[in-house]
Formats: structure tokens, sequence, C-alpha cells
């Protein structure tokens, strides 16, 4: 047999059927639902009379909308329209039978955070949503992607998509990563090198020492951002790790089954002679702890750089650059450690897990947010808020001034009433940076919880190595 | 779902480059459950101010571009989010094709599903076709899916290539579920052999 990539082995195990010109129905092992992208497709089947084909491999939450304070479960808490759409999921799970998990749960989340959390996630599977940053449950060895609503509509249908493959992209991350350096850091650095775009057409793997070296949490770190490099998923190699991480889960395989999965997965790795159609290779001690200044995630330099110039870029990116440092009210030449936040908000589906909220609290222990400023953690779901709140790491945010809020998408794209006003800026370990994205106006530099943390503590955009 | 054939129309220029989903619909329009009235917000906050108030050097704001069917954009065009709001508004508004150098993948396929035709051409033909595009609309461009053809007002042709199914698709206006919804009996062999091989999914 030829060799293959793990992506080549999971496309392979769940083709459908091949069209002459290569188009693929895939078959879907797990879709993840949430309110803003369902509700017209839930209404497209009603309206064709059609079911869901396979309720019990479709699990649905309510995140982006939610408010993230007390008393929410109460709809009046709500804006009208995001009552709406969180009800309308109410009655969409119950009328088609899917598994939810609604906001009076304290399994409820960040739909990617859940997923993994209740071992819906696992190694070898195609799982879907209708959310880009589907590419997170990669971390496990699935081939995992966004999909539009008429895509959502299509697998509740139907079970499968339909799909084209699409090419082989290795960054492979060499060596020990450096004191400071996080996940987080990796991948921003990964879209530095490469682009928004540089991921396009490709499914990247990961993999190299510093990725091995992560945890679980870290990889999802990793995976969570191949949208934001342009590639249709993430993916890395299951392993140990993996696989202690996912044994135990509610939903994860047990015994003769758990078993049988194992011998499995154990066969999901890319063979040594396989064919890449790109790679990218980066030392990990050349990474450093990074930020974006610009309103584009491949605007990132290492926090010891300064703001750039627009004619330090050349084409469109040029004027791109002059847009985004007007937007951002930055000055070329401008040292970003100079650079002083309004805001500081942890969490998002990229870095709203227990270790990352472990990473912050590290740098918090002992210290304050520095006056006048809001900061914020948002745990990804009540089971992480829970567990932080067991480990002692809740009490050092509210010592330190951090609100300590209940699970949700909150400001990492800003629906809820968790927004920044005009001109706020606002260190966020969130992974989108775009105008307008936290709020009309909002400037926004993504970072690691880690950096996070340190600029709560000084009020500027800082390097987590001074404070360590 | 519409069918895409043919369309001689205005077009209009939009040369930034990675111009994503939350400058095409901001995510306070998210929150509708319907497909459609999105037009109105497409590009919100690059076209209105604060007060509602069109800003006018916006594009799509200046007389000679508001009938325009047809956007010429920068590299990457649709990055960012899974939105399919991005291609409803876009379509609300009238905009029944894009050109760009790229697109970001999940806005490409978005676009087949709901009748507008992304087209991906070299930089150098899209640079013609921005210049092009700037003269206004006296300068009519033409598409033709069927010949994977953009003509210039000038007569000047670019062909541009096309994922042979979603051309089909895209031609006979066809609904995909009802397409894939005939496999359903490859779909239910499928779900037999998965569930001995791998029955703990
Ligand atoms: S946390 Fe942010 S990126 Fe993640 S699913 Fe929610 S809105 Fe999307």
């Amino acid at each position: 047999m030829s060799p293959k990539t793990l992506y080549d082995k999971i496309w392979d195990a769940h083709v459908v059927h091949e069209d002459a010109n290569g188009t693929c129905l895939l078959y879907i092992d797990r879709h993840l639902v949430h309110e803003v992208t369902s509700p017209q497709a839930f209404e497209g089947l009603r309206m064709a009379g059609r079911k869901v084909r396979a309720p019990d491999k479709t699990i649905a939450v309510p995140d982006h909308n939610v408010p993230t304070t007390a008393g929410r479960e109460d709809p009046k808490n709500m804006t009208e329209d995001s009552a709406i759409q969180v009800a309308a999921l109410d009655t969409n799970a119950k009328e088609f039978g899917i598994h939810y998990y609604p906001v009076s749960d304290i399994r409820q989340g960040i739909v990617h955070i859940v997923g993994p959390e209740q071992g819906w996630t696992l190694p070898g599977m195609t799982v879907v949503c209708g959310d880009s940053h589907t590419a997170t449950h990669g971390a496990f060895g699935a081939l995992a992607h966004g999909i539009g609503t008429s895509e959502v509509e299509h697998v509740l249908a139907t079970q499968t998509l339909i799909q084209k493959k699409s090419k082989n992209m290795k960054v492979e991350i060499t060596g020990k990563l450096r004191p400071g350096v996080t996940a987080k850091d990796i991948t921003l650095s990964v879209i530095g090198e490469t682009g928004t775009a540089g991921g396009t057409g490709y499914v990247i793997e990961y993999c190299g020492e510093a990725i091995r070296d992560l945890s679980m949490e870290g990889r999802m770190t990793v995976c969570n951002m191949a949208i934001e490099g342009g590639a249709r998923a993430g993916l890395i190699a299951p392993d140990e790790k993996t696989f202690e991480y996912v044994r135990g889960r509610p939903h994860a395989p047990k015994g003769a089954q758990w078993e049988a999965a194992l011998a499995w997965w154990k066969t999901l790795y890319s063979d040594d002679d396989a064919h890449w159609d790109k790679v990218v290779t980066i030392k990990g001690e050349d990474i450093a702890p990074v930020v974006t200044w610009g309103t584009s995630p491949e605007d990132v330099l290492p926090i010891t750089a300064a703001v750039p110039a627009p004619e330090d870029f050349e084409g469109g990116k040029v004027d791109a650059a002059r847009r985004s440092l007007d937007y951002m009210g930055l000055e070329p030449g401008q040292k970003l450690t100079d650079i002083e936040i309004d805001t500081v908000f942890i969490g998002s589906c990229t870095n709203g897990r227990i270790e990352d909220l472990r990473a912050a609290a590290e740098i918090l222990k002992g210290k304050k947010v520095k006056d006048g400023m809001r900061a914020m953690v948002v745990p990804g779901s009540g089971l992480v808020r829970a567990q932080a709140e067991e480990e002692g790491i809740a009490d050092i945010f509210k010592q330190a001034g951090f609100e300590w809020r209940l699970a949700g998408c909150s400001m990492c794209l800003a629906m809820n009433p968790d927004q920044l006003s005009e001109g706020e800026r606002c260190a966020s370990t969130s992974n989108r940076n775009f105008e307008g994205r936290q709020g009309y106006k909002g400037r926004t530099h993504l970072v690691s919880p880690a950096m996070a943390a340190a600029a709560a503590v000084t009020g500027k955009l800082t390097d987590v190595r001074d404070l360590m | 779902m519409d069918k895409f054939e043919k369309l001689t129309g205005i077009a209009a220029p939009m040369p930034l480059v990675n111009i994503d989903t939350d400058m095409i619909i901001p995510k306070v329009f998210l929150k509708t459950i319907k497909r459609s009235g999105l037009g109105v917000n497409l590009f919100d906050e690059m076209r209105y101010d604060r007060q509602g108030n069109e800003i006018e050097d916006f594009v799509l704001n200046q007389p000679q571009y508001r009938e325009a069917e047809i956007l010429v954009a920068g590299d990457n065009f649709g990055c960012g989010s899974s939105r399919e709001h991005a291609p409803w508004a876009l379509k609300d508004f009238g905009i029944k094709a894009v050109v760009s150098t790229s697109f970001a993948d999940i806005f490409y396929n978005n676009c087949f599903k709901n009748g507008i035709l992304p087209i991906v051409l070299p930089q150098d033909a899209v640079d013609v076709l921005m210049k092009d595009a700037e003269k206004g609309s006296n300068a009519r461009m033409t598409v033709d899916l069927e010949a994977q053809t953009v003509t210039t007002s000038d007569g000047e042709v670019f062909s541009f290539e096309v994922d042979s199914f979603k051309k089909h698709c895209l031609l006979n206006g066809l609904d995909d579920i009802g397409l894939s919804m005939e496999k359903a009996g490859s779909i239910d062999s499928f779900e037999q052999k998965a569930a001995q091989a791998r029955p703990w999914v």
C-alpha cells in the first residue's frame, strides 16, 4: 500500500461515495451545533419535511450569545434577539431529539470545549460544526472543520458532507520551547510565517518535538487557529497523551470497545515516506512570546519588537497595514511594550481551558490588576469553571481584581453584552483581531493567557518573561 | 437555489486584502433566524457611521456602484468565520459574483450554496479587472459560467477554473441535499460497515 498521511487515512475511512471528478460524499461522525449558525438549517429541514438522520451523533450547546453573568437562565436577562436564538436552539434540540446542554447545565460551555470534555471528540473521527474554530478538535487526530449553514443542514439531513480532498501540509516545530513561550505563541508564529492565506487549500498536520511536548489543552490551542492560517483543518497525530485525556470521559468507549478503538487509534499517524504538498519547519527555540499589532492574525511580532511601518510590506498589504495602524491607533516605531491596555480578556475556545487559567493564575498570584483596568476571565465551560474553583485558581483571579464569569464565547466575538467600547484596547486570549470583532471600533491584541495576565498587572503589553 | 448562467453587470472595486467576514457582515446582524434581509447591513461598519448615515467614500455608497452585481476584491476575500450570513448579505444586496486572487475556503463553499459565483484569477488578471471596475457604471463586465470566462468592458477575456460538480449545481440551481439524499443507499451501507469496523463511534 502506498504511504499515507494521517489526513489521508482518516479521509479514506470516511468516503461514502466518490464521483468521477473526485468529489466525495464524506461521512460525518460528530456534528456539533450552536445557536447562531443553526436556526436557518433546522428551518430548512422543517420546510422540506426532513429529519435529522443521526440525532445520536448530533450535539447542541448555546454559547455565542449567552450572557456570562448570573441569572442568565432567565431569557429576560438576554437581549430579545439573543433570547430568540437560544430559544430556537432549545426547541430544535427537543423537536429533533439531539443531545443538548442548556445554559442551566454545568456541562454547558463553548462548543469546542464541551465536545472534547464530554468525550464526543475521539481520534480518527470526522467532526464538523457551523463554526470555523471546529479545527480545535484536530488536536485529537480527528478531521475537524467548520461549515456554513447550508452544509449544517446537509449534515443534519444526510450525516454526510460533499467534499473534495485538500492537499497535505506539514508544519513541524522542532526542539524545545523557551520559558514563557506557549502553544498560543506557536500557533500565532506559524500564521506570522505563512500568512492568513498560507494554508488555503490544505489540511495542516502539526508535528515535531515541541508539539509532542504540549498537553492536550495546548494542542487544542494550536489546532484552533489553523483556520486563521487559512487551512481547512489542523491535525495532530494521537499518542499516549491523547488516549489518557480521552479515557473515562462520559462518551468515550469503554471495556472491549475501548481496546478495539485504541488498536485503531494507534495506526493513526503519517507514514514515514508519505507525500507532503507543502512543508514548513520552525525551530521551537526561535519562537518568542508574541502579540499582534494589527487587524489580521498574521500581524504578529515578538513582544520585544516595535510597531512596523506600512512601507515595510509589499503589494496590497501596504494599504492594509496603513488601515490597520490607523484603526489600532498605533505609530510605526512605537515599542510594543509601550502600548497601554484598557482591558484584559481571558477565555475563548483558543484559551479557555483549565491549563490556560492555571498559566494566567501563575503570573497573577499575589499581584493586582493595574488600577482603572477592566479584567475578565470567562472559563470555557461550566466544568472548567468548577475545576478552577476547586483548585483555588478562581480565588487568585478574584483577589487580583478579575471578574469571574460564567462560561460562553463572551468577548471573543462580543455577541453578548461583553463588548469593547469605541477605542478601548484589549489584550485578549481569543483568536481574531479583526476590526470590530470585540466591539465596534474596539482594538484587540492577541496574546497567550500568561501574556494577558502580565498585561493586566502592568497595564501595558508586557513581556511575560519579565514577571517570571 | 437560484441558477447562475451568465451575467453582465457593474463591478465594484474593493482592492483591500483580507476582507474578512466580520467586515462583510458584522456579528450584530447574526442574531437573525432568517436568511433574508441582510443586504442593507452588508459591509455595515465600512458603509455607515455610528449614526447610521452613509459614509460617502465607501464604494457601494457611490452612485455608480449602487447597482453593482460583481465585486472585484483583494486577496484572501471572505477569511474568518464560517457565517453563511456573509454570502446571504452579498446576495441580498444583489452581488452575484466575486473576483479575487484567493478566497477563504469556507466562504468559497458557502457562495456556491447560495447561487453566488466566486472567481479565482491570477494577480495580473485581477489587476486588469480592478482597473476596469474603477471605470464605474459605464463599464460592464461579463461573467459567463458555462464558458468559464470573465470579459472586461473592453472585450479582454480571462478564463477561470471551477470545479465541475460545483459548476453543474450552480448552472442548474440544484439543491445538494436532494442530490445527496439520492445516495441514501450508499450512506446506509457505509453506516453498516462502519458500525462493525468502529462500533464505538
Ligand atoms: S470562543 Fe470565539 S472563536 Fe470560539 S466558538 Fe466562540 S466565538 Fe467562535
